[in-house]
């Protein structure tokens, strides 16, 4: 019998949501969660002896605790480690992209993830781990387990994977040979083909991703510089006015701060669903740095605080959503005559 | 331009008394052929050799594979510019001895000449393995500089090629395939509804033994220009021999370039094949966005509605490549390039010296770094302890018991940016 | 986020927790922050001290918009 070890985050242990976030790693024996779909999927040729789970923004914050989850994997002594899916909660793919790449790395044990496309666990980890394509949300677990556990199982028997795109995996960079049925010629006419009539086609080399943007001068004289607030962790004024959607957000929130010396938790508060709010919510200068911002103006350390600041909410917001936000306010932070922007995330 | 190619199969080469093609076989006469190549003074020896598919035989250090053929009518004569007179070439009816090739070998001119095996782990990466070849080991005398040596190696295979393409001039061809591209207006009011398509080849012309020749011109003092398709199966244009082997285009793979043959295939159903934009691969800036961009105004000028590039060699290429790319994707052309991959042994490192996102349509021939392992051959052709030196192989290569230890790079075609093979990477 | 701004061309200084997100993303100008539910804050501390942590915070990050940087650069101090 194939012995699996299966990490997850607090939520899908029942632990709780963001209030759980700091939970710090645990270990039981058995499945927990979708494990069970997991075993149900193994049919009868593996089971998951353990389960580790950990909070979030507990493995997020504290450097130890990938060595406290990898020695209780490794007590386990498992043939694979599977790890969430994590579909697009950026933090949890980080943490499984971490256990992951770590296990396989320290205890030679093969290791398999998987995560929606746009989750920032993709590019960090899938060069170190095989990550398998999920949908972005856990309406996709039945899905995802269904493609996961055969591949799973290849692994943990030590046979060879197919490629990227027949398995379902993220293609890890490591490029590997193969005779195709037609020859190169061939192919690159299909594809041309497919290309001119709009149809889907797939590249054989996907161009190793290279979108950077040069960074802009330095500002030369802050001390006259007007500086603009901007945040994706949610800060909006009490009672969200704008509804901003605390997952997957379709639109951002300007809001004048004339005026206001210091948020409080009376005026303001995070719409973001993705964090332990409590903290935001108790004093939103944690998210939303007001409070300093005014007296490095009063000091003349910068010449004026923008007016307006934008806030949304980066949690399952798709890469394309929030480059169009930004797009947009970028705009009118330049017609307002912004010369600087500090950008926090949560 | 219209463009008939008789096929003559050839399934054998002997020698005899008398060359000559009967059957499918072609037979050769060693002393007249010698004697033939011999009058350049730059050898002071040539051997002659057959290799057949299937036999336990190592080619190497291989610089040049040629398919013999013969203008039977038409304009001009076959390798316009060298074997004969500078006229068009492109229409009438040339016969093609398919199946056989000559394989120009000898002492080494570079470190990056290849290797042909007939059977065995190599044999399934090169297409020369398929055919019969005439094998020509030609050895320079002392002091012959490196230009002139690669210079009379050339001629003497294309010399070769067409003493044996002469053999059958005469013959009657079974099957007759014929190429045809009409003038632009005509091309526009027989296919209006189809997708105006070209093709951009690229030419290595970095110097010795990365040099390519059309009509005669190098092409690194050309601009970037057009020919037509059957031009190519002419031998309008050639190669100055290997390096690197796995993805230098030898001069067979000019007269048969498949990206033309595949999309001559689709050619007045799926697409109208409009032509062929010939550009180089130089070794200055300054020519690689001249010559960049001479191609893209060119496909521009066309009215294309989309491309397909093949490269020629790596690493500085790569950037020409994606400079031809991104600059034709910017006139609205879409393109699909054809190229192949430095990855490392371990296949983990990134492909290719420059990428853009405008290349997003990509065919592949495979990792050049991929680790073969070659058994002893029975017969070597050539000099094989060369192996070490050849780009691909390493220090100890060749191994004690004759087998060799050498990524793919060494095996001549392997990995070829025109898209003539099967193999490619994931 | 962060490389529409700078696309846009203003200067601009990213403020958050987990650096390698950012470094994958593509910020230029980072300044790594305290936690994710409190990056400007630290709840264990007393007002003063968490005041104090913030402004030391946001000052580097207006450093940062200070410092020429030619690629990514996390100002760690």
């Amino acid at each position: 019998m194939i012995k699996v070890v299966h990490y997850i985050n607090q939520f899908y242990a029942g632990k709780g949501g963001e209030e759980m976030a700091n939970l710090p790693p645990e270990k039981v024996k058995g499945f927990v969660g979708p494990g069970m779909a997991f075993n149900a999927a193994f049919k009868g040729e593996a089971e998951i002896v353990a389960t580790v789970y950990c909070g979030d923004s507990y493995f997020n914050e504290n450097k130890e605790a990938v060595d406290t989850v990898i020695a209780m994997i490794k007590e386990e002594q498992p043939d694979i480690v599977i790890c969430g899916p994590a579909f697009n909660a950026g933090r949890y793919g980080v943490a499984c992209g971490t256990v992951a790449s770590e296990v396989k790395a320290q205890l030679g044990i093969p290791t398999l993830t998987g995560m929606y496309d746009e989750n920032p666990g993709v590019d960090m980890f899938k060069s170190k781990t095989i990550i398998m394509k999920t949908k972005d949300n856990a309406a996709g677990m039945r899905k995802a387990v269904a493609a996961m556990a055969p591949v799973a199982l290849k692994m943990a028997k030590g046979e060879e994977l197919g490629s990227a795109a027949a398995e379902g995996y993220f293609p890890t960079g490591i490029r590997k040979g193969l005779f195709e049925e037609k020859r190169g010629s061939a192919r690159a006419v299909d594809m041309l083909l497919k290309k001119l009539k709009g149809e889907e086609f797939e590249t054989e080399y996907p161009m190793p991703q290279f979108d950077r943007v040069a960074p802009n001068p330095a500002v030369v004289d802050l001390a006259h510089a007007k500086v603009a607030l901007v945040t994706s962790g949610g800060i909006v004024p009490k009672g969200n006015p704008d509804h901003i959607e605390s997952s997957s957000a379709s639109h951002y929130g300007k809001y004048d701060i004339d005026g206001v010396e210091v948020l409080t938790d009376k005026t303001y508060e995070t719409a973001h669903g993705g964090y332990d709010p409590v903290y935001a919510n108790a004093d939103p200068n944690r998210v939303l740095p007001v409070d300093v911002m005014r007296e490095f103006e009063k000091e003349g350390r910068i010449g004026e605080l923008s007016h307006y600041y934008y806030a949304t909410v980066g949690n399952g917001t798709a890469v394309a959503s929030a480059k169009k936000f930004a797009d947009t306010f970028s705009k009118e932070l330049i017609a307002d005559g912004v010369q600087a922007v500090i950008l926090t995330s949560t | 331009m219209k463009l008939e190619l008789g096929i003559i199969k050839i399934s054998d080469i002997q020698f005899a008394a008398e060359s000559k093609v009967e059957g499918s076989t072609l037979y050769v006469n060693k002393d007249e052929l010698k004697a033939l190549i011999l009058e350049d003074e730059t050898f002071v020896s040539c051997e002659l050799d057959i290799a057949r598919p299937g036999e336990s035989v190592r080619i190497a250090p291989v610089k040049d594979v040629i398919e013999p053929r013969v203008k039977v009518s038409g304009e001009g004569g076959v390798f316009p510019g060298w074997m004969a007179k500078v006229k068009t070439v492109g229409s009438g009816r040339t016969n093609v001895l398919k199946g056989a090739a000559v394989v120009t070998t000898g002492k080494i001119v570079g470190f990056q000449e290849g290797i042909i095996d007939m059977c065995g782990e190599g044999a399934k990466y090169t297409p020369f393995s398929q055919l019969n070849n005439l094998v020509l080991c030609l050895e320079p005398v002392e002091g012959t500089l490196q230009h002139a040596y690669e210079k009379a190696v050339r001629l003497a295979g294309l010399k070769t090629a067409t003493y044996l393409g002469k053999l059958a001039k005469d013959i009657e061809a079974e099957e007759i395939r014929t190429y045809e591209t009409p003038s632009i207006t005509e091309g526009i009011k027989l296919y209006p509804d189809l997708p105006r398509v070209g093709y951009v080849l690229m030419l290595q012309s970095q110097g010795l033994l990365h040099d390519t020749y059309v009509y005669g011109v190098d092409a690194k003092q050309s601009l970037t220009t057009m020919i037509y398709p059957t031009e190519t199966m002419d031998g309008a244009i050639i190669s100055g021999n290997c390096v690197s082997a796995c993805d230098k285009n030898t001069t067979y793979h000019h007269l048969n370039n498949p990206v033309i043959e595949d999309l001559y295939a689709r050619h007045g159903k799926d697409l109208n094949f409009v032509g062929v934009i010939i550009t180089n691969e130089n070794v200055y800036l300054a020519d690689k966005e001249r010559s960049s961009d001479w191609s893209a105004k060119l496909c521009e000028y066309l009215g294309l509605d989309g491309v397909i590039i093949s490269q020629e060699g790596f690493g500085n290429p790569d950037t020409d490549l994606i400079m031809n790319c991104k600059k034709i994707e910017a006139k609205g052309v879409k393109t699909v390039i054809i190229t192949d991959e430095y990855a490392g042994q371990d296949g983990a490192s990134q492909s290719l010296a420059d990428a853009d996102i405008a290349a997003n349509a990509c065919v592949t021939g495979g990792n050049a770094n991929t680790v073969i392992h070659l058994p002893k051959m029975d017969k070597v052709i050539g000099h094989i302890e060369y192996v070490d030196k050849i780009a691909g192989g390493w220090s100890g290569s060749l191994q004690e018991d004759g087998s060799i230890v050498a990524e793919l790079q060494v095996i001549t075609g392997a990995t070829n940016e025109m898209g003539f093979n099967k193999f490619s990477a994931r | 986020m962060v490389k529409e701004i700078e696309r846009a061309g203003i200067p601009v200084v990213h403020m958050c927790t987990v650096v390698p997100i950012s470094l994958t993303v593509g910020a230029n100008r980072i300044v790594p922050t305290v936690a994710i539910p409190h990056p400007l804050g630290n709840p264990a501390l007393s007002h003063e001290e968490e005041h104090d942590l913030r402004k030391k915070l946001v000052g580097r990050a207006l450093k940062a918009l200070e410092t020429p940087v030619d690629g990514q650069t996390v100002f760690e101090e």
